[in-house]
């Protein structure tokens, strides 16, 4: 064998061609990356492309439509529900992320100590996670239902309320309600991350700092938080992305409604796009989210590469 | 300025009981190095001192203060952590500065301490870097820089020079102890390493299983170990221990094993005659045993298998079979001997040491 390959190298015999190109870096680059290319192309690049060129025509459904240019975005202009949706979901975004990050870190520094049971409580804080959100979204809405509603009936039955209240119903009483079942599904996500985060903070500095005469909360504000910051930007970020596009929650629970007062861009560029049919008005909307999202992710990371560098 | 005074002081983790009556008393300047093999309960007392672990029973005082229950920011004591434990978001001069910022030192005041403790250490040029840009060395020294600048009442160290290389090390054990002598503070040491309590330490304190051994200066140690644990665990290479039996005949007491007989020395004699036909442990360092001469007596002779000839230029250290025990024995180096020689070898009879088998006490 060993005297083969000697006799071969002697001969100046090589490889087979194909194989020969894989030991250039450039050529084996090229192999190992296009099946990511092709994957992210036709996922992702490809309908993008679609959208927009479809954002950009008169398409409904059952016809391929014309090129109308901004026609369909100068609509949305003058669209007061566009506008709502664009305001709720920036509120709805923020108002969550805020006390998903709160609670969630909240969460995180409790089991980051030593109790019993605390493999248990962390399995089970995964749940609302794992739980697929159109189900636990049904339980929620039963929940808010006006007749069925379990916190109608406890806050009835312990006083504090005379005549049931239409959760669903009410458009601000609406809007509460889906952010609160955002943020009972988006907890667990925050409390895992975070978790993860302040494990990787070595007790000893915690430690060093109380020698050092910083009471707890001079410890977590000058110790943990900015040891931590750099993970709470990436959960943010991931966070701020699903929630701005959101989708499942908002449809199951109120369709948008009631009179349009939770839509969200998703959810009305669902209603536009396919209940009405308008497919070029629907892909409008949801194009009009891309540079809202954009900014709000280059500022973000701008920020992440700031903290990481410190 | 302060002295440390444990009175059977106590730690239990649930079934585990890490630390058992330790009592002692550190005094004012000392520095004090607890030693011991891991798990033995060194770093569990420290931590207890520093007000990081609870105290299951017993009693810390820091001068006349009982401080079990003041928490750590109150009881003026500095630390120094094995892994320095340097905040990696500030640079060197924040870190020195945060324990006299969260005191309210004024500006000014903190500045002047910074600049005198990285003056002492050496460190000037490091002020504006960050942690993860200083080398091991480096880190060592601004953890040290943290605790100096604070000027505490004690110095607690938990293993400072264990994550160096050796040479550094040696470099850094001795700036400590020419740091202790400038500042003169109460310091607290714990290490496993024994070169590093007997060197460091005004008195080393050995600890086995959360149980004190023996208190003393570096040299009680060695020349009079309590038990034979410390005999085994303070000194490099470690003693060399045989089980053998007494035997008296007339005046003359006789330590037996199969292809070791040894005359005791008349005081150990004496010590030994209560116990004659009784199991008994017989130590003797390497650095005690030599290549018979003429001028040996016999009683103090045995006959060796040299197994492995360690060459190590100030010494050779032979790895030898004496019957059934192991005998290493540290020579002359300008002795040439080879493996599986046989050799005659002599001992100091003056530095004999004869432990209980049971008690494993001292003689």
């Amino acid at each position: 064998m060993t005297a083969t390959a000697v006799h071969d190298v002697a001969a100046g015999r090589r490889p087979a061609v194909r194989l020969r190109k894989l030991e250039d870096e450039r050529w084996l680059a090229l192999a190992l990356l296009s099946p990511t290319a092709v994957l992210l192309g036709l996922f992702i690049a490809y309908p993008f492309v679609e959208g927009v060129l479809l954002a950009l025509s008169d398409a409904r459904v059952g016809d391929p439509g014309h090129f109308v240019g901004l026609a369909n975005f100068a609509k949305l202009w003058d669209d007061n529900i566009f506008w709502t949706s664009v305001w709720n979901t920036f509120w709805y975004t923020g108002v969550t992320t805020v006390f998903k990050l709160g609670l969630g870190l909240w969460l995180a520094m409790l089991l980051n100590r030593h109790f019993r049971g605390k493999a248990l409580v962390r399995a089970f804080i995964l749940l609302p996670f794992i739980i697929p959100t159109v189900l636990s979204t049904f339980a929620w809405k039963w929940m808010f239902d006006p007749t069925f509603s379990v916190i109608n009936w406890t806050l009835f039955n312990l006083g504090f309320i005379t005549q049931r209240i239409n959760w669903l119903g009410d458009p601000s009483l609406a809007m509460s309600s889906i952010i609160v079942v955002n943020i009972w599904r988006g907890v667990p996500f925050f409390a895992i991350s975070l978790l993860a985060g302040l494990q990787t903070i070595s007790p000893e500095l915690n430690e060093a700092a109380a020698i050092d005469g910083a009471r707890p909360w001079a410890r977590f504000w000058l110790i943990t938080w900015p040891l931590l910051l750099p993970v709470t930007m990436v959960v943010m970020l991931f966070s701020v992305i699903q929630t701005f596009a959101d989708f499942q929650l908002v449809y199951v629970m109120t369709g948008g409604g009631p009179a349009n007062a939770t839509h969200l861009f998703a959810t009305y560029a669902y209603q536009i796009g396919i209940g009405t049919g308008l497919l070029s008005q629907g892909a409008a909307v949801s194009l009009a989210m891309f540079p809202f999202l954009f900014v709000i992710v280059v500022i973000q990371l701008l920020y992440i590469r700031r903290v990481e560098v410190r | 300025m302060a002295e440390v005074s444990l009175h059977k002081l106590n730690k239990r983790f649930e079934a585990f009981h890490a630390v058992k009556d330790v009592d002692l008393q550190i005094r004012d300047k000392e520095f004090i190095v607890l030693v011991g093999p891991s798990g033995c309960g060194k770093t569990t007392t420290l931590r207890m001192i520093a007000g990081l672990e609870a105290v299951s029973d017993g009693e810390i005082r820091i001068d006349d203060t009982v401080v079990n229950e003041v928490p750590p920011m109150d009881r003026d004591i500095a630390m120094v952590f094995q892994n320095y434990a340097l905040y990696p978001h500030m640079s060197v001069a924040s870190n020195m500065a945060f324990g006299l910022k969260m005191r309210k030192f004024q500006k000014a005041e903190i500045n002047e301490r910074i600049k005198r403790a990285a003056g002492i250490l050496g460190i000037e040029s490091l002020l504006g870097r960050k942690p993860r840009q200083l080398s091991g060395g480096q880190r060592q020294r601004v953890a040290l820089g943290r605790a100096i600048v604070r000027d505490p009442k004690v110095f607690l160290f938990d293993e400072p020079l264990s994550n160096l290389d050796a040479k550094l090390r040696v470099q850094m054990r001795v700036e400590l102890k020419k740091l202790h002598e400038r500042l003169g503070t109460t310091a607290i040491y714990v290490t496993h390493d024994q070169v590093e309590a007997m060197t460091l330490g005004d008195r080393v304190v050995v600890m086995k299983d959360g149980v004190v051994q023996q208190v003393g200066e570096p040299l009680e140690l060695y020349n009079n170990p309590a038990n034979r644990f410390v005999a085994g665990f303070i000194g490099s290479p470690a003693m060399n221990f045989a089980d053998v039996m007494l035997t008296g005949n007339g005046g003359q007491v006789t330590a037996e094993a199969p292809g070791l007989r040894i005359a005791l020395p008349p005081d150990l004699a004496d010590r030994g005659r209560p116990h004659l036909g009784r199991k008994m442990t017989l130590g003797i360092r390497p650095e005690n045993i030599h290549v018979a001469g003429p001028s040996d007596e016999a009683g103090y002779c045995f006959d060796a298998g040299v197994e492995v000839v360690e060459q190590l230029g100030s010494e050779i250290l032979l790895d030898t079979r004496v019957g059934s025990a192991l005998f290493v024995a540290s020579i002359d180096p300008t002795i040439r001997v080879r493996p599986h020689e046989k050799l005659r070898l002599a001992l100091k009879p003056e530095r004999l040491h004869l432990f209980d088998a049971e008690s494993e006490k001292a003689l």
